[in-house]
């Protein structure tokens, strides 16, 4: 058995979520310096670089890479061997984001209720947190800073099982153009396939959380996720709709089981500054 | 790229030059605006009084700031998408707006109006706050504090980059 406190929970949890509010994935920077790169236009090599400006800007002025600090997400994978002492994972978690707000500090981005009392929590509460039972004696924290932008832009649908891999392609590419520049492009695309009404969103939510631009396992899924990078990447508005070659950094897909009669798909978007990381204890 | 340097207020001559495709560096004020703001500027409008802004003298930036850090003069700034603001941009553009700043498409008959109007929307990169904040010369809650992060901030800014998209 694993004895885990609550108190080194929070704490790393509020370390991490500062960490990644303000340096950028590295894949990320890479992706944007080579999108400048290869770029001819004057205003999108103008935006790009502010990109890149913003990447070395964040981490030593500790201004946020962006003022939209985000809401926490968190997939937890708990192993049956783990005991967490003096607080539920929940609480602990919740202790760390907001550790985080007051820390950084981070916008506080969260109401308490969504329609009729539009009263901020005041500390960036509550994080949203899945759990998945695992084995063994350790404990696992993916954890996610969305913003609320791109959030707003993602989308699902109950397809039926006469859908084919091309109608899914055509279906995500379409959705993604049709957000333009809202959800502030290069995106990073995660598309949930399978599983049901709530789990197609998670497998989507969860895909964008993989080191970016590694590709499915299946040689099917990897082809699709290559093709709709492709489409989206010749039809896309570019940064900030400015146009150029880079809407999409990464399509990564994740799939599950699924009944008979149906055939989910979700598409959860994530903006450039992609802002996750791993804990393990 | 042109790029056009603005000291606010924008004037109309200024607003005609300003083509797709140019770059814009505002130097003066900014008022930020979200949902709410939006909302309570619109009731007090349509209540027929007077709003605390002279919105034909004022920059409004789609903008929910972060608190500042100690020894930092502003916290991380952006733009938020605004598409949000739509409901509402009709109405202030009657009360003399000219100049709005967020990010992302707006629908057709509200660009129609911006552009009846003799205003202007322009676009500021989201996700580069840290570059942002290097143009903030000073921050301030101006308005309706209770908002917190939705409170309309005065920013004195120098070289504030935005597009004509």
């Amino acid at each position: 058995m694993k004895y885990v406190s609550h108190e080194t929970i929070a704490q790393k949890v509020c370390d991490a979520i500062c960490e990644i509010s303000l340096n950028c994935d590295e894949d990320v920077k890479k992706l944007i310096k080579e999108a400048l790169d290869k770029e001819d236009s004057p205003i999108v090599r103008d935006a790009l670089k502010s990109l890149v400006q913003n990447h070395e800007l964040s981490p030593a002025s500790r201004v946020p890479l962006c003022q939209d600090t985000g809401t926490t997400v968190v997939f937890a994978e708990l192993g049956n061997n783990v005991r967490i002492i003096g607080a539920t994972l929940f609480e602990a978690i919740e202790q760390g984001v907001i550790a985080a707000q007051k820390s950084l500090p981070m916008r506080a981005s969260m109401y308490k209720d969504p329609l009729f009392n539009r009263e901020n929590s005041g500390d960036n509460s509550p994080p949203i947190l899945h759990i998945e039972h695992t084995h063994g004696d350790s404990l696992t924290l993916h954890i996610a800073q969305k913003g609320g932008g791109a959030e707003n832009k993602s989308f699902m649908q109950m397809f039926t099982p006469s859908t084919t891999a091309d109608d899914i392609i055509e279906y995500v590419i379409n959705g993604v153009v049709n957000a333009g520049s809202q959800p502030c492009p290069p995106l990073v695309i995660g598309v949930g396939i399978g599983g049901n009404f709530e789990q197609a969103p998670l497998l989507a939510k969860r895909a964008l959380m993989r080191k970016l631009a590694l590709p499915h396992l299946l040689p099917q899924y990897s082809q699709m996720e290559a093709k709709i990078l492709e489409g989206i990447n010749k039809r896309g508005c570019g940064i900030q709709g400015l146009g150029g070659d880079l809407t999409a950094m990464a399509v990564h897909i994740n799939t599950a089981p699924c009944h008979i009669a149906s055939l989910p798909v979700a598409v959860n978007i994530d903006c450039h500054a992609h802002r996750h990381c791993t804990l393990r204890f | 790229m042109r790029i056009h340097k603005i000291n606010l207020p924008i004037n109309a001559e200024e607003i005609a030059n300003i083509k797709p495709g140019d770059k814009v560096l505002l130097t003066g004020e900014l008022y930020t605006a979200r949902d709410a703001a939006h909302k309570r500027m619109v009731e007090i409008l349509d209540r027929g009084e007077e709003l605390p802004l002279d919105l034909s003298r004022t920059v409004i930036f789609y903008c929910g700031p972060s608190p500042k850090a100690e020894g930092n003069i502003c916290g991380a700034v952006g733009p938020t998408t605004s598409s949000r603001m739509d409901d509402y941009t009709p109405r202030l553009l009657q009360a003399g707006l000219k100049l709005m700043i967020g990010k992302g498409d707006r629908a057709e008959d509200v660009m129609q109006e911006i552009k009846d109007h003799g205003a202007i929307y322009l676009s500021a990169i989201g996700g580069i706050s840290a570059v942002l904040n290097s143009c903030i010369v000073s921050c301030e809650t101006y308005l309706w504090h209770e908002m917190g992060a939705e409170a309309v901030h005065k920013f004195v800014v120098k070289d504030f980059p935005c597009y004509l998209i």
